[in-house]
Parts: structure tokens; sequence; C-alpha cells
């Protein structure tokens, strides 16, 4: 451990430490309310450090600890192995259209979605989009450089890297979709053949 | 059966094939049809059946059950609720004081009652959720109030809202993910602000609803256990703890707004 990592530890674990009292009683009603089904064990219901810290009701932001927090998501993203980013649209725009996976009505033989669609706006010729996120129509229209390469790969990964407490998921530090399939829904964003990049013919 | 109740049963089988598509359309088009008609008018007569048939080894009615305004006084008994009650301490929402009455009136099993408190897709209703319907519409126009004089009452409430903000699972998500922000949708579905007065109004009054998609009355119990669901968390029990606080939380942010259930959804 470098020094800073120390201090960050040290930062984290006095600050979340009230945080947890409200969280435990929380956690205690919840497994007593809650039973286990098919694939989802009782141990959901325990939460990490990052979602104690975004479960207050009122916004008490606590800037250090975010700091900590973000500094930490950023160094346990993992860059795909072989150095390419971008997969098949094709096959991400199953992905994005997905939204099973993980939910106790699912079969968990089956790959798990990405959802994008309940948030984002994508293909814009797609009505049954949610707006709980941005919109991403023409999210190709920012180039391919390395550095949009790799926002968008740790977005996918972990957007709390960059933005704590986010309401995205954290796809692939969570091991919700495959490195493969982030390769493909990076295709679906930033491929110039991708119908998210395709403007609507008048 | 009559001709309504046939056409009710036909668009139970065809909607959630068009659902898959998008809300709108076909759910319009049905509630055009149908008009001020909820088929949730037969599920209020056979909740009022269930209230008044002798069941359980005791063979008792439910008519002396107190949801909160004294033995068998059923009007605007859903709007005050959840509540504290001395007798059993507890604060207590509409389906854990049936089950209480059910089990201390009737003699009933209590793992009988819970063994299916909600009808599967395209099951029969409930005997809960036909007495859920009826003792909503008993309430009708009536102010939501749900209890907050009493310290514990007050307690549920904020535990709800440390619920309704508790992010955990797979996806981070909590109650607040989705229903945290104004006019956010998922897909086509509204989501509502469920933290606000306007919001929480809209969705508290109208629950319990007929839905559409699954031919059957759902209680608010059964909303709580659903969206957990989507939150890719355990199954929640009917009457639980968390429950009753979820509910809680979404009746203190609705008082005030008149009750108009049973509902009408997608
Ligand atoms: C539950 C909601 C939700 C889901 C599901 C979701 N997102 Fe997001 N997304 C958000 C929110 C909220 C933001 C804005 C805050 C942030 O940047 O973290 C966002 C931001 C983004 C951004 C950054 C946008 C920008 O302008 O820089 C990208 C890229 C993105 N999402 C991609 C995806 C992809 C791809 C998926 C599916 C695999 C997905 N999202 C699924 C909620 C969601
Ligand atoms: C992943 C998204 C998601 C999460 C998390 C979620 N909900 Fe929902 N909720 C929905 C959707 C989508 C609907 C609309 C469903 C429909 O139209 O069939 C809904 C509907 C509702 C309604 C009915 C609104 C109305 O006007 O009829 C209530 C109340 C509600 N949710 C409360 C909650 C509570 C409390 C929690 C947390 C325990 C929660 N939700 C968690 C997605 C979610």
């Amino acid at each position: 451990m470098t020094i800073m990592k120390i201090k960050w530890a040290g930062l984290l674990a006095v600050t979340l430490v009230p945080i947890m009292a409200v969280a435990d009683q929380t956690y205690d009603v919840l497994s007593q309310s809650m039973r286990a089904k098919n694939s989802v064990s009782m141990d959901r219901l325990t939460q990490d450090s990052l979602q104690a810290y975004c479960s207050k009701p009122r916004d008490e932001a606590n800037y250090s600890t975010a700091a900590a927090i973000r500094e930490s998501r950023l160094a346990a993203i993992a860059m795909p192995a072989d150095g390419v980013f971008v997969g098949d649209w094709r096959q991400g725009h199953d992905v994005a259209n997905n939204g099973r996976g993980l939910q106790y009505s699912d079969d968990p033989s089956q790959p798990n979605g990405g959802n994008c669609y309940a948030c984002h706006q994508l293909d814009p010729r797609e009505v049954a989009y949610g707006t709980i996120g941005p919109s991403l129509t023409n999210y190709g229209a920012r180039g391919q450089s390395d550095v949009m390469l790799r926002y968008t790969w740790t977005k996918i990964w972990d957007t709390h890297a960059y933005n704590v407490c986010s309401h995205m998921p954290r796809f692939g530090a969570q091991g919700i979709l495959t490195e493969q399939q982030i390769k493909d829904v990076m295709a679906y964003l930033m491929d110039p053949d991708s119908p998210v990049n395709r403007p609507v013919e008048e | 059966m009559t001709t309504r109740k046939v056409l009710i049963a036909a668009l139970a089988v065809v909607v959630p094939i068009a659902s898959a598509v998008a809300d709108g359309g076909v759910f319009d088009e049905y509630r055009e049809m149908m008009g001020d008609d909820n088929p949730a008018i037969f599920v209020i007569e056979e909740g009022e059946e269930f209230w008044l048939q002798e069941l359980g080894p005791k063979q008792v009615s439910l008519e002396t059950c107190d949801l909160g305004l004294g033995p068998g006084v059923v009007a605007g008994a859903y709007a005050q609720l959840p509540r504290y009650f001395a007798d059993t301490d507890q604060v207590m929402d509409l389906e854990s004081r049936l089950v209480h009455c059910m089990v201390e009136l009737q003699g009933r099993d209590p793992e009988d009652v819970h063994a299916k408190p909600y009808s599967l897709r395209g099951d029969m209703g409930t005997e809960i959720e036909a007495l859920a319907a009826w003792i909503a519409d008993q309430s009708s126009g009536v102010p939501i109030a749900p209890g907050q004089d009493q310290p514990q009452e007050r307690a549920m409430y904020d535990l709800g809202e440390q619920l309704f903000y508790y992010r955990a699972g797979p996806h981070d998500f909590s109650c607040a993910t989705c229903h945290g922000q104004d006019g956010a949708r998922i897909r086509l579905q509204a989501l509502g602000n469920l933290a606000k007065h306007e919001d929480a109004a809209s969705a508290y009054a109208s629950w319990p609803a007929y839905r559409i998609s699954e031919g059957v009355v759902r209680t608010m119990g059964w909303r709580m256990r659903d969206c957990f669901r989507q939150q890719r968390l355990p199954e929640l029990i009917m009457g639980s703890e968390a429950s009753v606080a979820l509910q809680m939380y979404l009746a203190v942010n609705a008082a005030g707004a008149p009750m108009s259930a049973p509902g009408l959804k997608r």
C-alpha cells in the first residue's frame, strides 16, 4: 500500500462509521422482511462501502470521502486485456435492449442484459427509451480517440470512478456484463455504422 | 360468464404480448373502451363476500375485525393505514392486519394464510387481493391520513425513508434510483418522484389497482414486492416490517390527497 492509499482507507473508515450504524439497522429489518428466492440469496442485502455511502436520504455529501471513493474506484478499473475496446455493434444492440438478468424471475443460464434503454435514449428510431440518464443518441460524434475509448469504458465499467453515487450500475466492476458484452455495447455507442449514430431519414 | 367477463379474460391473454412493445396503444384503446368501468368492480364484490364468509376452524367471518376505526368499521379504514395497533403493539398495514384477524378471529394457520397471498400470472385473484380491493373502495374520496401521532408510527416513517434510499444488490439500485427524479421514466413507464407529495399522492391513492396486463387486482404490498424484484433483491414477505415501513413512507408523503382505489394500471 502506498501512503496515499493508507490515507484514503483511514478516511473511509472514519467517515463511514456513523453511516454504517443506521445502515445496520436497515439491513436487519430487510433481512427479517425477505426470503431468498431462486438464484437470489440473502447476501444481496449486504452493502459494500460505496453502497453504504450512497444511501443517505438527504444529500449530506462528504467531499473528502467522495474523493477517496472516486480514487479507489478508478484504481480498480480493468481496461480490456487485449487493448481492443470495441466489438460488434449488432451484438451490442442486444445487450442494450435486454433488461433481464439477476432478478429472481430470470433464468440464470441466459446472459445478463445491460438494459441501457431503461435509462438512455440511443437509436433515435427507438421510442421506448427511459430518461433516468442522459440521451446517448449520436454518441459516436465524439470520435474514437484513446481518451474517448478509455472514458466510455470507465463509465460502463464503473461510473463512480468519475461520478460518485451515480445511479448507473457498475456493469464491469459488479460482473453484470462480460468484457465481450462491454466491447459490443461500446461499438453500439461509438461505431459510425451503429443506428445510434445514423440520423433518422426525413 | 357475462360478455364483459369474457372480454376481460380475452384481453388479459392478448395484452401481455403487446406490453413487450410499448405502453400506450392497446392500453389506451382498452381504457377508452371500458370508459369509467374498471374490471375491479367484480373483485370488489368478491371481497365483500370474503369479508362476510365464515371461514377457518372457528367458522367466523371477518365482520368483527378491527382495521383501526373499531371492530367491523370498514368505511374510511384503508385511508388511515398504516397505523399503530395497541393489541399487537405493532404498526400494521392492511395486509398484516388482515392476516392478524384471520389468525386471531378465524383461527387460521398463519402459514396457510401466507402460502400464496398474491396470485400468479394467469391465476384467479386471491382472497387478500379481493379483500384489499373492497376495503380500499370503501375509502374512496377519503383523504389519506396514516397514523403519525404515536412514536412507533413516526419511527416507521423514518425507517421507510431509510429503506427508500438503501442501495444494495449487483445493480446498486434503491427505490430512489427509479423514483427519485421528477418526470423520469423507464422505457415508456412513468416512475414519479415518490419523495414528493404530488407524485406520492397520485401513486398511493390509486393502489390497490387492477392490472390490465395481468388481469387481477394487485395490492400496494405486491407493488413493493415487485419493485424489490426489479431491484435484484430477495422476495419481500407480505406484511413484513419493510413492507409496512415503505407503505408508511409513501402514505405520509401522500397525506391529504383523497383515495381513489382500486385504480386501473397497464
Ligand atoms: C439505472 C439507470 C442506468 C442504466 C441502466 C444505464 N445508465 Fe448510463 N447513465 C445513467 C446516468 C444517471 C448517467 C449520468 C450520470 C453518470 O455519468 O454517471 C449515465 C451516464 C452514462 C454515460 C456517460 C454519458 C456522457 O455524456 O458522458 C454513458 C456512456 C452511459 N451512461 C452508457 C450506458 C450504457 C452503455 C448502459 C448499458 C450497458 C447504461 N449506460 C445503462 C444511468 C443509467
Ligand atoms: C429498477 C427500477 C425500479 C426500482 C429499483 C423500483 N421501482 Fe417502483 N416502479 C418501477 C416501474 C418501472 C414502475 C411502473 C411499473 C408498471 O407500470 O407496471 C414502478 C411502480 C411503482 C409504484 C406505483 C406507481 C404508480 O403510480 O402506480 C410504486 C408506489 C413504486 N414503484 C414504489 C417503489 C418502491 C417503494 C421501491 C423500492 C422498494 C421501488 N419502487 C423500486 C421501477 C422501479
